[in-house]
């Protein structure tokens, strides 16, 4: 999870990823960020997220999003 | 009889089709008749103001009711200048003050901002404005005194030395738009256009004015939807929309994320991509999925009003090639002038220099980058003629199609905006503390990088220029340095930069 804290304080060094649960509700993660994320997750942990988890709720918290990772690197 | 102005294309539709919907959004649904009307009382309360032949400032989160306020100040002999609530303080209090401008139109949403950010004159309320009794004989009168070269809109761009550059379009120039890229493209009545970019980005025009020229129906896409693809291709169906001119970024983020697989457009029939060059890769994603989808290229700098260049994709491109931005649209001729200031040799690399009607009116209080980009055309030295120089770098490949290779100076492409650099770098100079910055562009992976040397951790730096940037503008990648890296005769050292950059 280290590494995707690393991505998320890359784009916004002001945000404390560790407790923060509403990046999208907050209008905190734009769609920049979100392609950027996307692009990166992909290249640190070799999983493509697919259209269908492209859903607010699993971008709203770093721990969500780790979630999510966690669960495509199972498949 | 030649339209002057561009509120006749609305006055005819609404004429012919009053109950037909011009523009909506969630909450938000305007026919061309009650476009008119808000229009007109706009129009006619600033009239009764003394407010005319000037820039009024619409400052408004994007609605229908937006549109109208653009259009009221038109009726009234203004350009309008749209803000957007999204752009930092900083910024909008630049454009104020180059502006100085007496009027606002502000809605609920911004209007503590637009008297917080200190704006000069008049601040009025859309809703208070919009239900002023129409003053027909007052706006015949600004009618009469209209000629076709007047200023339309001012859009503000991307300045090198940290201040915003005002671009003033005419009604002359947008009308010529208007026409020759409705010919090109083939907009008619049954169009139904899915707005993305922003209506303070002069890519927005494509919709506007194309709407009430043919008649068709613009939606304007929360911009939520453009982080979660299924749920944008969703709205695209219910709303039967066909058209869409969006930015690079936007149809890429639908590409990458294999969203064909799950749902695809079903009435899309024409996409046209603005702003930067579209990555072969992700187009062939859309090509694929939608095989019969006319995609068309277009090019061309807010300063030749709207777009000057065009290049219907006409086959399948490899991921090693560029797709050009094309050919002029009628009435327009680009000039590849070459260092000499002659037309650069078939496959010599020049700047692309535009020459017609298109051309704007120039930079907004500012004659002197006014002269620096629209100069008097090289090749002919028997009358006054301007061309624009764009400071793009082009070439024509082997079947004459215009190719866009690079900028000639530190200015860049990013998520479809124009950004010079040392608008970036002028602005972290601008804080306390700062000795060096430098910023610099990787192209491949479209990162704004920035190196700076100073008393500011890299969280801090980032914060400050959210503050005074829009987003677009932000460094994607900050690091601090203890010592910029020199050339000999002591400029910073852009190349040893890119290659700490490129080693990381």
């Amino acid at each position: 999870m280290e590494a995707l804290l690393d991505i998320l304080q890359g784009l916004h060094p002001e945000v404390d990823f560790s407790t923060c649960d509403t990046l999208i509700d907050g209008k905190i993660l734009d769609s920049f960020d979100i392609v950027t994320i996307v692009a990166e997750v992909n290249a640190e942990y070799d999983v493509a997220i697919p259209a269908e988890e492209m859903i607010p709720e699993n971008f709203n918290s770093a721990s969500a999003l780790w979630a999510l990772i966690e669960k495509l690197m199972d498949e | 009889m030649q339209k002057t102005n561009v509120l006749e294309y609305l006055e005819d539709t609404a004429a012919r089709l009053p109950e037909k919907t011009a523009f909506a959004d969630d909450d938000t649904v305007f026919s061309f008749k009650t476009l008119m009307d808000q229009s007109k009382a706009v129009g006619s309360f600033l009239y009764e103001q003394g407010i005319t032949k000037s820039p009024v400032v619409v400052f408004m989160e994007k609605n229908p009711k937006t549109v109208a306020a653009f259009f009221g100040s038109i009726y009234a002999g203004n350009s309008y200048v749209p803000i957007d609530a999204e752009m930092p303080e900083h910024r909008i209090k630049l454009i104020f003050e180059a502006l100085n401008s007496h009027a606002l139109i502000c809605d609920e949403h911004t209007k503590a901002l637009a008297e917080q950010y200190e704006f000069g004159g008049n601040i009025y309320l859309y809703d208070d404005i919009a239900s002023h009794a129409i003053n027909e004989s007052g706006l015949a009168s600004v009618r009469a005194r209209h000629i076709d070269t007047d200023p339309v809109y001012i859009i503000f761009t991307s300045g090198s030395t940290g201040v915003p550059k005002g671009v003033i379009a005419g009604h002359r120039s947008l009308i010529d738009y208007i026409e020759s890229l409705s010919d090109a493209i083939g907009f008619n009545e049954d169009s139904v256009f899915g707005n993305q970019a922003p209506l303070y980005f002069d890519a927005s025009m494509k919709e506007l004015y194309q709407t009430i020229k043919h008649g068709a129906t613009t939606y304007m896409i929360p911009k939520s939807l453009f982080m979660f693809p299924i749920k944008l291709i969703e709205y695209l169906n219910e709303h039967r929309i066909n058209t869409i001119c969006w930015v690079v970024s936007a149809l890429s983020i639908v590409a990458v994320f294999n969203t064909f697989e799950k749902v695809k457009p079903e009435y899309v029939h024409t996409v046209t991509f603005v702003g930067e060059v579209f990555p072969v890769k992700q187009l062939n994603i859309w090509r694929k999925a939608l095989p019969d989808v006319k995609y068309v290229n277009l090019y061309g700098p807010t300063e030749i009003t709207g777009v000057c260049c065009y290049f219907v994709v006409d086959r399948e491109y490899g991921v090693d090639e560029v797709i050009p931005v094309g050919k002029a649209l009628k009435n327009t001729e680009i000039l590849l002038l070459n260092d000499d200031n002659k037309l650069a040799a078939p496959g010599e690399i020049g700047e692309i220099c535009v020459r017609g009607t298109c051309l704007a009116l120039g930079y907004y209080g500012n004659a002197e980058k006014t002269a620096a980009a629209f100069v008097q055309n090289p090749l002919n030295d028997k009358y006054p003629e301007l061309i624009y120089r764009t400071g793009d770098m082009g070439k024509y490949d082997e079947n004459g199609n215009l190719v866009f290779m690079s900028r000639k100076d530190f200015q860049i492409k990013h998520m479809g905006h124009r950004i010079e650099l040392g608008e970036i770098e002028a602005v972290v100079h601008g804080r306390d503390g700062i000795e060096r910055a430098c910023c610099l562009f990787d192209d491949v992976k479209k990162k704004i990088i920035l190196y700076y040397v100073g008393d500011a951790s890299e969280a801090e730096m980032v914060v400050y220029i959210k503050e005074k940037l829009p987003r677009y503008m932000v460094p994607n990648f900050v690091q601090k340095l203890d010592h910029m890296p020199l050339t000999p005769n002591g400029k910073i050292n852009r190349v040893a930069l890119k290659e700490k950059y490129n080693s990381k």
